[in-house]
């Protein structure tokens, strides 16, 4: 879906999300649904533009999927942090789970632009949970597809395929997007072989602003201590050597305010 | 037609505020997140989110379950610990001239004890929250307010260590069979007044999953949907404690709702969840409360201030 939003399409990048009011004024849905933002458009015929990949998968997202063109919706953004840009040109690879890949596309048309080679890898548990727009693939050298029931592309996960294609296209640079047990397994990856990983994590959000303390994941931060961070301020997109990859429902040992 | 002039001030314990409409603890982070939206110094006071004695890490995550007209959160009070509160957040406030109530929460006596003595004259507070009904505590005989006695000594430990006039409100819970019982413990143990309502224990559970949504099982609900529960205790405690001032909260959204709660008993409103959903929440219920109050023909907010109890 394409959002007229203005001047604020100029500060839009890659990583960043927006978070929209659903179901109308007496709705009793009272949180706001966050989506990433797929691509920015500063000067489209309507002005600054934002498209979202609007999932039609729980009631607001329906509302929202549902609303007719020219109607106006109630959105704050772009909030959150948003994935870091080579200062030269480097081969890197976009990995991508389900709806979680929207993002990536718009950081692709960036890194080529900058010259860098972009390879993408999208997957998902079947065809139809596949992320991929035809146009998406302007940017991108090289995409593969991957289903955990073989319906499109290639039988496994993305993880499967990884350290192949990063050895292939000598790759330096992995972003990921999509859900955290993907991330982690992506993570497990770019360590072993040293690369640098930027990932937009996945969290249970109420605010989008930093007031809530809701999204928090464990991050370690420069002076080594692990503290529950929010994903809306200082991620979505965080550093992946960054982030403890906990069993999920737990705190890592070692985080700060943990009884010891 | 001459405008009449109109008080919108409230006053807990020995201190004025300039208007009625606060932040409800826990829901404004430290106050710079909401400073991108609006002034600070706009809020009847910026209350804090609870700070214990060390930091706290809370719970895991899920956190947070939307719900019909509400939502669960169970954070468990992360929150960096006294010492780096007032060594960062509470300056900051300072500096920006807004109004501080300082939220503290502890897990025994001495630990409010002894946040009592870390607040004693550090200057520019404007009173203090005791939270003794965090639903959100892995052991729930650990929240005092669901006991008379143990509230007392809470109280009474705070009002020792704290100084006779510095304002202090006692957050109290839902969650209890007679809160004017209670009630009537922590205001004859020194409370200058009251915070109703502390969020709704409640559950989610995820029938996919087929378990607990949250990682910490349980969680507090607020929201709209617990704003019928708010305006019975305060309506009830209001009745038996004429005198004692009570700060509402509990899923107020609009000047409406805040309206409702000040008719109930309330001399002043806390906005929360509300302010997930949209971080200028607080300022459009300030404005439209004012608006509604002069509609009604009201000379101040006190006039307004349990009126459903004719």
């Amino acid at each position: 879906m394409v959002f007229v939003v203005g001047d604020i399409a100029q500060y839009a990048r890659p990583g960043n999300f927006v978070a929209i009011a659903v179901g109308g004024v007496n709705s009793s849905m009272i949180l706001r649904r966050a989506f990433a933002i797929y691509r920015v458009n500063e000067k489209s015929s309507s002005g600054g533009t934002l498209e979202l990949v609007v999932a039609a998968h729980g009631s607001g997202s329906r509302w929202l999927s549902e609303r007719s063109i020219g109607e106006k919706v109630d959105l704050v953004g772009p909030l959150g942090t948003s994935f870091g840009i080579p200062t030269e040109p480097v081969n890197t690879l976009l990995v991508g789970g389900g709806y979680g890949s929207a993002p990536l596309f718009g950081l692709a048309e960036v890194l080529k632009s900058r010259l860098c080679r972009v390879d993408v890898v999208v997957g998902a548990s079947t065809a139809g949970k596949i992320y991929a727009p035809l146009d998406g693939k302007r940017s991108v050298t090289t995409m593969t597809v991957t289903t955990e029931d073989g319906s499109a592309g290639s039988r496994g996960k993305v993880t499967d395929f990884l350290p192949e294609i990063i050895e292939k296209f000598k790759v330096e640079v992995v972003y990921s997007c999509g859900p955290m047990a993907m991330l982690k397994a992506v993570n497990s990856i770019t360590e072993k072989l040293q690369i640098v990983h930027q990932c937009a994590v996945e969290e249970s959000m109420a605010c989008g602003i930093g007031v809530c303390m809701t999204c928090v994941i464990p991050l370690r931060g420069a002076d080594g201590q692990i503290r529950m961070s929010r994903s809306c301020i200082e991620g979505p997109v965080v550093d992946g050597s960054s982030v403890i990859w906990s069993e999920p429902r737990t705190i890592p040992e070692g985080t700060l305010g943990t009884s010891s | 037609m001459i405008e009449r002039a109109f008080d919108f001030r409230t006053k807990f314990g020995n201190r004025y505020f300039p208007n009625p409409v606060f932040t409800a603890s826990g829901c404004a982070g430290s106050g710079k997140e909401l400073s991108n939206f609006f002034d600070l110094t706009e809020l009847g006071a910026i209350v804090t989110k609870s700070i214990a004695v060390k930091p706290r890490s809370g719970r895991a995550t899920p956190r947070m379950a939307e719900t019909p007209s509400g939502m669960l959160n169970s954070i468990g009070l992360q929150g960096p610990g006294i010492d780096q509160f007032l060594e960062n957040d509470i300056p900051w406030l300072v500096s920006k001239g807004a109004r501080i109530i300082v939220s503290i929460s502890g897990e025994t006596v001495e630990e409010y004890a002894s946040l009592a003595r870390r607040l004693r004259g550090i200057t520019g507070l404007s009173g203090v929250e005791v939270n003794i009904s965090c639903p959100n505590v892995e052991n729930r005989g650990l929240v005092f307010a669901c006991d008379p006695l143990a509230s007392r000594a809470v109280v009474e430990s705070v009002r020792r260590n704290m100084g006779g006039d510095f304002p202090m409100i006692v957050k109290l819970s839902p969650d209890v069979t007679d809160i004017v019982a209670i009630a009537r413990e922590v205001v004859s143990a020194g409370a200058d007044a009251l915070a109703l309502i502390n969020t709704v224990l409640g559950m989610v559970i995820d029938i996919e999953g087929k378990r607990p949504k949250l990682a910490g099982i349980t969680g507090g609900l607020s929201g709209p949907a617990i704003r019928p529960i708010a305006v019975r205790a305060i309506y009830q405690v209001h009745s038996a404690l004429r005198s004692t001032p009570i700060l509402g909260m509990g899923g107020v959204a609009s000047g409406r709702d805040a309206l409702e709660l000040i008719y109930a008993g309330a001399s002043g409103v806390s906005v929360g969840t509300a302010t997930f959903g949209n971080p200028t929440a607080a300022m459009r219920i300030k404005a439209e409360l004012e608006e509604l109050l002069r509609e009604k023909g009201f000379g101040s907010l006190e006039e307004a201030v349990g009126a459903a109890h004719g």
